[in-house]
């Protein structure tokens, strides 16, 4: 949906409340989004042609998609299922009665000469996406953080989410002049959803982004690809001084990757400062973000291309959805993110940045759930996924889903890690044995690797009567209250018992014995 | 409201069509005849009326009725492309669309 | 019965004759091809093709020999060209569409045809280009004449069809009917055509003109031979038609025996009420058609029906309700001819936008032209409430009216045309001129509604004038069976044209 520049009092009241963000240059930064999502339904929204990504040009498109003369429109329910759980999801309000529309304009990737989509009657009305940013930090002294960064809760309200298809592609290499057409694309279900304007900063555009990624990737409405075009936002940004009237937003299309978001909405806010400072209006435009050039500029502008003379479209009658649907939908739905890491927070005690790590997608929360219900040691799991665990992933390109190391694998390391048996470094030993498939069990491990720390204080307590016997001389220090020397010691004694000992209590010993 | 040639020219745009001058000036006479004839729509009171998009909505409420998620079309590139004016490696060719 | 009757016989006794074995399908066909060859001055046909035709006739008669039997197997029918069909050529009466071939049949085709009703098709006939026009001149290929008086128009779209059937170049013959389509040019050529309630036949494969009003139906020489058609024609398409009615297919022929009319013997339509809309029977209908209109309405008051006077107040506003609607929804539809997937492609343009301006103006003709920039300009932004929405508003006011007339009558009469075919050319500079001619037909569409014309007799010149019948929603075997008593009595629908 468009959005008009607006009188100053109207946008204020719409944003009463609300903070501003930090300033850039003096000048509040507005931001707002459209995303288009492609939906995991096997066929299209029209047609029964597949979505699958990668056939050769032109396999995957029926006389609907090829918009071939007589051709007709059949919507896919899965379509429709997948717009009331992202509904429902948002805390939205979904449409009893939703009206499709053709959105008029000449393309060659646009089959028909005209968009199926939905103009005045969405089916998902309102919504809001909530996350929580790191703080702008008053100063910005490189204090090193001894915790966690202070987090700020945001909420950006939805307007609307609405059904329509994807148009399919235009190829430009190998062809001089030309441009090959490919509609396996065409017709792809597309929930495309707009926010407010109520972002504030490029981070926290990220951010909502992110989130949005993660909600719909969540509830499995949407693959999120977004090398494959699965997830694709658009930024509407303008600037002005605070209290002034709204600025004019310019469009970046074409948002496809997190990395480059914050950088091109970066370069577009210091591009319209600066021509705003150099006494230049700022022309509503379309742009898009060269990555190579770190640099946004505007598109070849299409005449006309506003007037899409939408009217509702005669091939299809209303949308009905029933309330016994969404409810059946409700009730049907996992959990949400947000909702299980505040569960994460209450239950299990962690920090709500761990919780929101732990609920960055499904598979890590169930991965989370099953380790820490077993070990019930919730903390400890966290602290393992989001270090070794993650580390060993990540350089593996794979995730939770496919990971070697089970749930149970880390519950049970994490409790012989709490009753004692190991030590941290023993740990990673049993970790790595079983990140490649050298053992089964991590008893069976700990025993075969004799990486039992030792418990039987009398055998411990002859070990240190010898190292401190053979240590005479670091003892003398030790007494001198050098504490390098004590650390020699620990170091011996750790020597000795092959580092089976538990070192606290190795120090704890010395110290009694030294006195 | 009479028509003028800016419309013309605006409308024979969106619509991707071209009108060669002498056509321009006969369109333009042909179709202000037609919007007085239309401007006979003024006269009827349509306050509070909903607009009739399906015909059969007359009789009740129509919806639009919803097929299974199932694949059924299968690959009819070849067929489909039969009578394409340019094709290449299975593309339709179409002069460079510039961005 | 001598062979060369064979083009004298309905659909039904074409039926039964093969039934009997009496005759193969291949001698019909091959009789039927003769003729249309010998015609072939008339214009109707844009595409034959006897080795195609041929083949389907001796599948229909292997199927016979077999011993099946079914009401329409092995009997000839034709395809107006807005129907896209495999076997065929598709042009629409376009050059947009000139050498198309479509991957897939029409639905309707499909239900008529091999898989269906097992008639064989004899090609494709002429129509005004995408539907557009009401004298079938404005045909890219070349104009129809009508068999009655070949100076003169059959009427449009579906001149091509109805000028064939009238000339028994094949027995019977699909339509469309958006505006009038249908009945206007059966009623100027004499023969009997039926357009059911909107959403009753599929659209599918029907080259698309205006959505919310397009519909496919049968023209033949009687009601029952229409009613025999549209058993087959109509009937849900589920998965194809989002706008098809989920309404089993009725058999309208046996249904039309026992027409719900009431009464029997000498006065089979006794308890029928027929209403006069008086804005049909005013000063724009000239002297000879209402005549002829009265002249029928006397008979069916003979068969026992009651004339009641009804009012239809929003007639004259159909016409440019109709005209802001239809050419809206026709200018969308018509945007993906643009010359990249199939069609036209101009021979010389330099970039994109040139490509898709020459392409389209050089495949459309100047009728198609105006009602694209017509209804490009009533959507355009600004004009859409004024003009759309306002028209879509008085739409459902019109249909209103229609239900305020139908608690007074059961079926509603008048004519179909304001005059009897006119000359060839005699309109083609005044296009309002002729969107004027449609009075009496763009309402019931509108509304959605079934209509039917039958003839009724001759006015000027000696052409024939139809009568129009107009239903409530799915009365199609009310109109049917109506029309099938007046034609019991009478024999208006029996005459043919000299030379024919």
């Amino acid at each position: 949906m468009s959005q008009q520049l607006s009188p100053v009092n109207s946008f204020a009241q719409m944003q009463a409340g609300r903070p501003t963000g930090p300033l850039v240059q003096g000048y509040e930064v507005i931001i707002g989004f459209e995303t288009h999502t492609q939906l995991t339904t096997q066929s299209k929204i029209f047609s029964r042609a597949s979505t699958a990504f990668g056939a050769e040009p032109n396999t995957q498109a029926s006389a609907v998609d090829f918009a071939l003369p007589g051709a007709l429109p059949v919507m896919n329910k899965g379509a429709v299922q997948r717009a009331i759980e992202f509904g429902l999801a948002v805390n939205a309000h979904i449409a009893e009665s939703s009206v499709f529309a053709r959105k008029n304009y000449f393309y060659p990737d646009l089959p028909k000469g005209y968009q199926i989509s939905q103009f005045e009657i969405p089916v998902v009305q309102g919504g809001v996406v909530e996350f929580f940013l790191p703080s702008t930090p008053s100063t910005s002294s490189g204090q090193a953080g001894s915790g966690q960064a202070a987090l700020e809760k945001k909420s950006v309200r939805l307007v609307r989410a609405h059904l329509e298809e994807d148009a399919g592609k235009s190829l430009h290499e190998d062809f001089i002049g030309q441009s090959g057409i490919d509609l396996n694309r065409a017709g792809t279900p597309l929930l495309e959803i707009v926010t407010e304007p109520d972002m504030r900063s490029s981070a926290e555009a990220v951010a909502y982004a992110k989130e949005l990624h993660k909600i719909v990737t969540w509830i499995g409405i949407c693959d999120g690809n977004m090398q494959e075009g699965s997830f694709r936002c658009d930024a509407n940004v303008s600037v002005r001084k605070p209290g002034e009237a709204l600025g004019t937003r310019r469009e970046i299309k074409n948002l496809n990757s997190f990395k480059f978001m914050q950088q091109a909405i970066d370069y577009e806010v210091r591009w319209q400062i600066g021509q705003i400072e150099d006494g230049h209006a700022i022309q509503q435009a379309t742009v898009l973000f060269d990555p190579d050039t770190g640099e946004t500029r505007s598109m070849r502008t299409k005449e006309d291309a506003a007037d899409y003379r939408y009217f509702p479209d005669p091939d299809l009658p209303p949308l009905m959805i029933g309330r016994d649907w969404v409810e059946k939908t409700r009730s049907d739905m996992t959990k949400l993110p947000r909702e299980m890491a505040n569960e994460f927070v209450e239950q299990y005690g962690l920090s709500e940045s761990d919780a929101s790590t732990m609920t960055q997608n499904h598979a890590t929360a169930v991965y989370f759930i099953a380790a820490s219900n077993e070990s019930g040691l919730p903390k400890l799991v966290c602290n393992w996924m989001m270090g070794e665990l993650s580390r060993k992933l990540n350089a593996a390109d794979t995730t939770f889903a496919y990971s070697q190391v089970r749930p149970s694998h880390i519950a049970n390391l994490v409790k012989r890690i709490a009753d004692g048996t190991i030590s941290n470094n023993a740990a990673k030993q049993v970790f790595d044995a079983i990140w490649n498939v050298e053992g089964h069990s991590v008893d069976e491990i700990i025993e075969r690797l004799g990486l039992k720390q030792m418990s039987d204080s009398s055998e411990l307590d002859k070990i240190i009567d010898e190292v401190l016997a053979a240590n005479a001389k670091n003892v003398e220090e030790v007494r001198a209250g050098n504490t390098k020397a004590m650390n020699a010691l620990v170091g011996q004694a750790m020597k000795a018992t092959k580092g089976k000992a538990n070192p606290a209590q190795v120090n704890e010993m010395l110290k009694k014995k030294l006195g | 409201m009479a028509l003028t040639s800016q419309d013309i020219e605006r409308v024979a745009n969106l619509a991707r069509l071209e009108l060669r001058p002498d056509e321009t000036d006969r369109v333009l006479g042909q179709l202000n005849g037609f919007f007085a004839l239309v401007a006979q729509m003024d006269a009827v009171n349509t306050e509070g009326i909903e607009p009739l998009a399906h015909p059969a909505a007359v009789l009740g409420q129509v919806a639009l009725r919803l097929r299974d998620d199932i694949v059924s079309e299968p690959n009819q590139r070849e067929e489909s492309q039969k009578s394409a004016p340019a094709v290449e490696r299975g593309l339709f060719l179409v002069p460079k669309v510039i961005e | 019965m001598s062979r060369t009757d064979l083009h004298d016989l309905s659909v039904a006794q074409l039926a039964a004759q093969l039934a009997a074995r009496e005759v193969s399908s291949v001698e019909v066909t091959q009789h039927f091809l003769n003729r249309i060859q010998q015609h072939d001055g008339l214009g109707a046909f844009l595409a034959t093709d006897a080795d195609v035709s041929l083949a389907q006739a001796r599948a229909a008669d292997a199927r016979l020999a077999l011993g099946e039997r079914a009401p329409l197997l092995g009997v000839p029918l034709a395809h107006k060209d807005i129907f896209v069909t495999r076997d065929f050529p598709t042009t629409a009466g376009s050059k947009m569409l000139a050498h198309y071939r479509s991957p897939f049949d029409a639905t309707v085709v499909r239900q008529l045809g091999a898989q269906g009703a097992g008639m064989v098709s004899l090609g494709k006939l002429n129509c005004d280009e995408f539907a557009m026009g009401s004298g079938n001149d404005n045909s890219a290929y070349q104009p129809v004449h009508n068999p009655w008086d070949t100076t003169r128009v059959p009427g449009g779209s579906s001149g091509g069809t109805a000028a064939a059937v009238a000339a028994r170049l094949v027995p019977a013959a699909t339509g469309s009917d958006t505006g009038g389509s249908i009945r206007q040019p059966a009623s100027l050529t004499g023969i009997t055509g039926i357009k059911p309630t909107y959403g009753r036949c599929s659209r599918y494969g029907m080259v698309a003109f205006a959505s919310s009003l397009d519909q496919a139906g049968p023209m033949a020489r009687s009601a029952l031979d229409c009613a025999l058609l549209l058993s087959a024609m109509a009937g849900p398409d589920l998965d194809r038609d989002s706008t098809s009615l989920d309404l089993p297919a009725l058999n309208y022929a046996t249904d039309l025996i026992a027409a719900d009319a009431g009464g029997s013997g000498s006065a089979p339509l006794k308890g029928l009420r027929i209403g006069l809309p008086t804005q049909f029977f005013g000063a724009g209908c000239s002297a000879d058609v209402l005549q002829a209109v009265r002249g029928a309405l006397a008979e069916f008051e003979k068969l026992g029906a009651t004339l009641v006077d009804v009012s239809l107040p929003l007639t004259e506003l159909s016409i440019p309700v109709y005209y802001v609607i239809a050419p809206a929804e026709a200018s969308s539809n018509l945007s993906r001819f643009d010359g990249v997937r199939y069609g036209h492609r101009a021979a010389n343009y330099g970039d994109l936008t040139d490509m898709y301006k020459k392409s389209r103006s050089e495949g459309f003709g100047d009728e198609v032209t105006r009602r694209i920039m017509i209804g490009t300009y009533v959507l355009s932004h600004g004009y859409y409430d004024a003009y759309y929405l306002k028209a879509q508003k008085i739409r459902r006011l019109i249909a209103e009216d229609f239900q305020k007339a139908f608690a007074q009558c059961d079926i509603i009469a008048g004519p179909v045309s304001p005059t009897v075919a006119w000359k060839i050319g005699e309109k083609s500079d005044d296009p309002v001129a002729s969107y004027l001619a449609d009075i009496y037909t763009l309402s019931s569409s509108l509304a959605g509604l079934p209509g039917m014309s039958v003839p009724a007799g001759f006015g000027a010149h000696g052409m024939p004038v139809g009568l129009q019948l107009i239903g409530n929603y799915f009365k199609e075997a009310q109109l049917l069976g109506t029309a099938h008593q007046f034609q019991l009595a009478t024999d208006w629908h029996t005459h043919r044209p000299p030379g024919f």
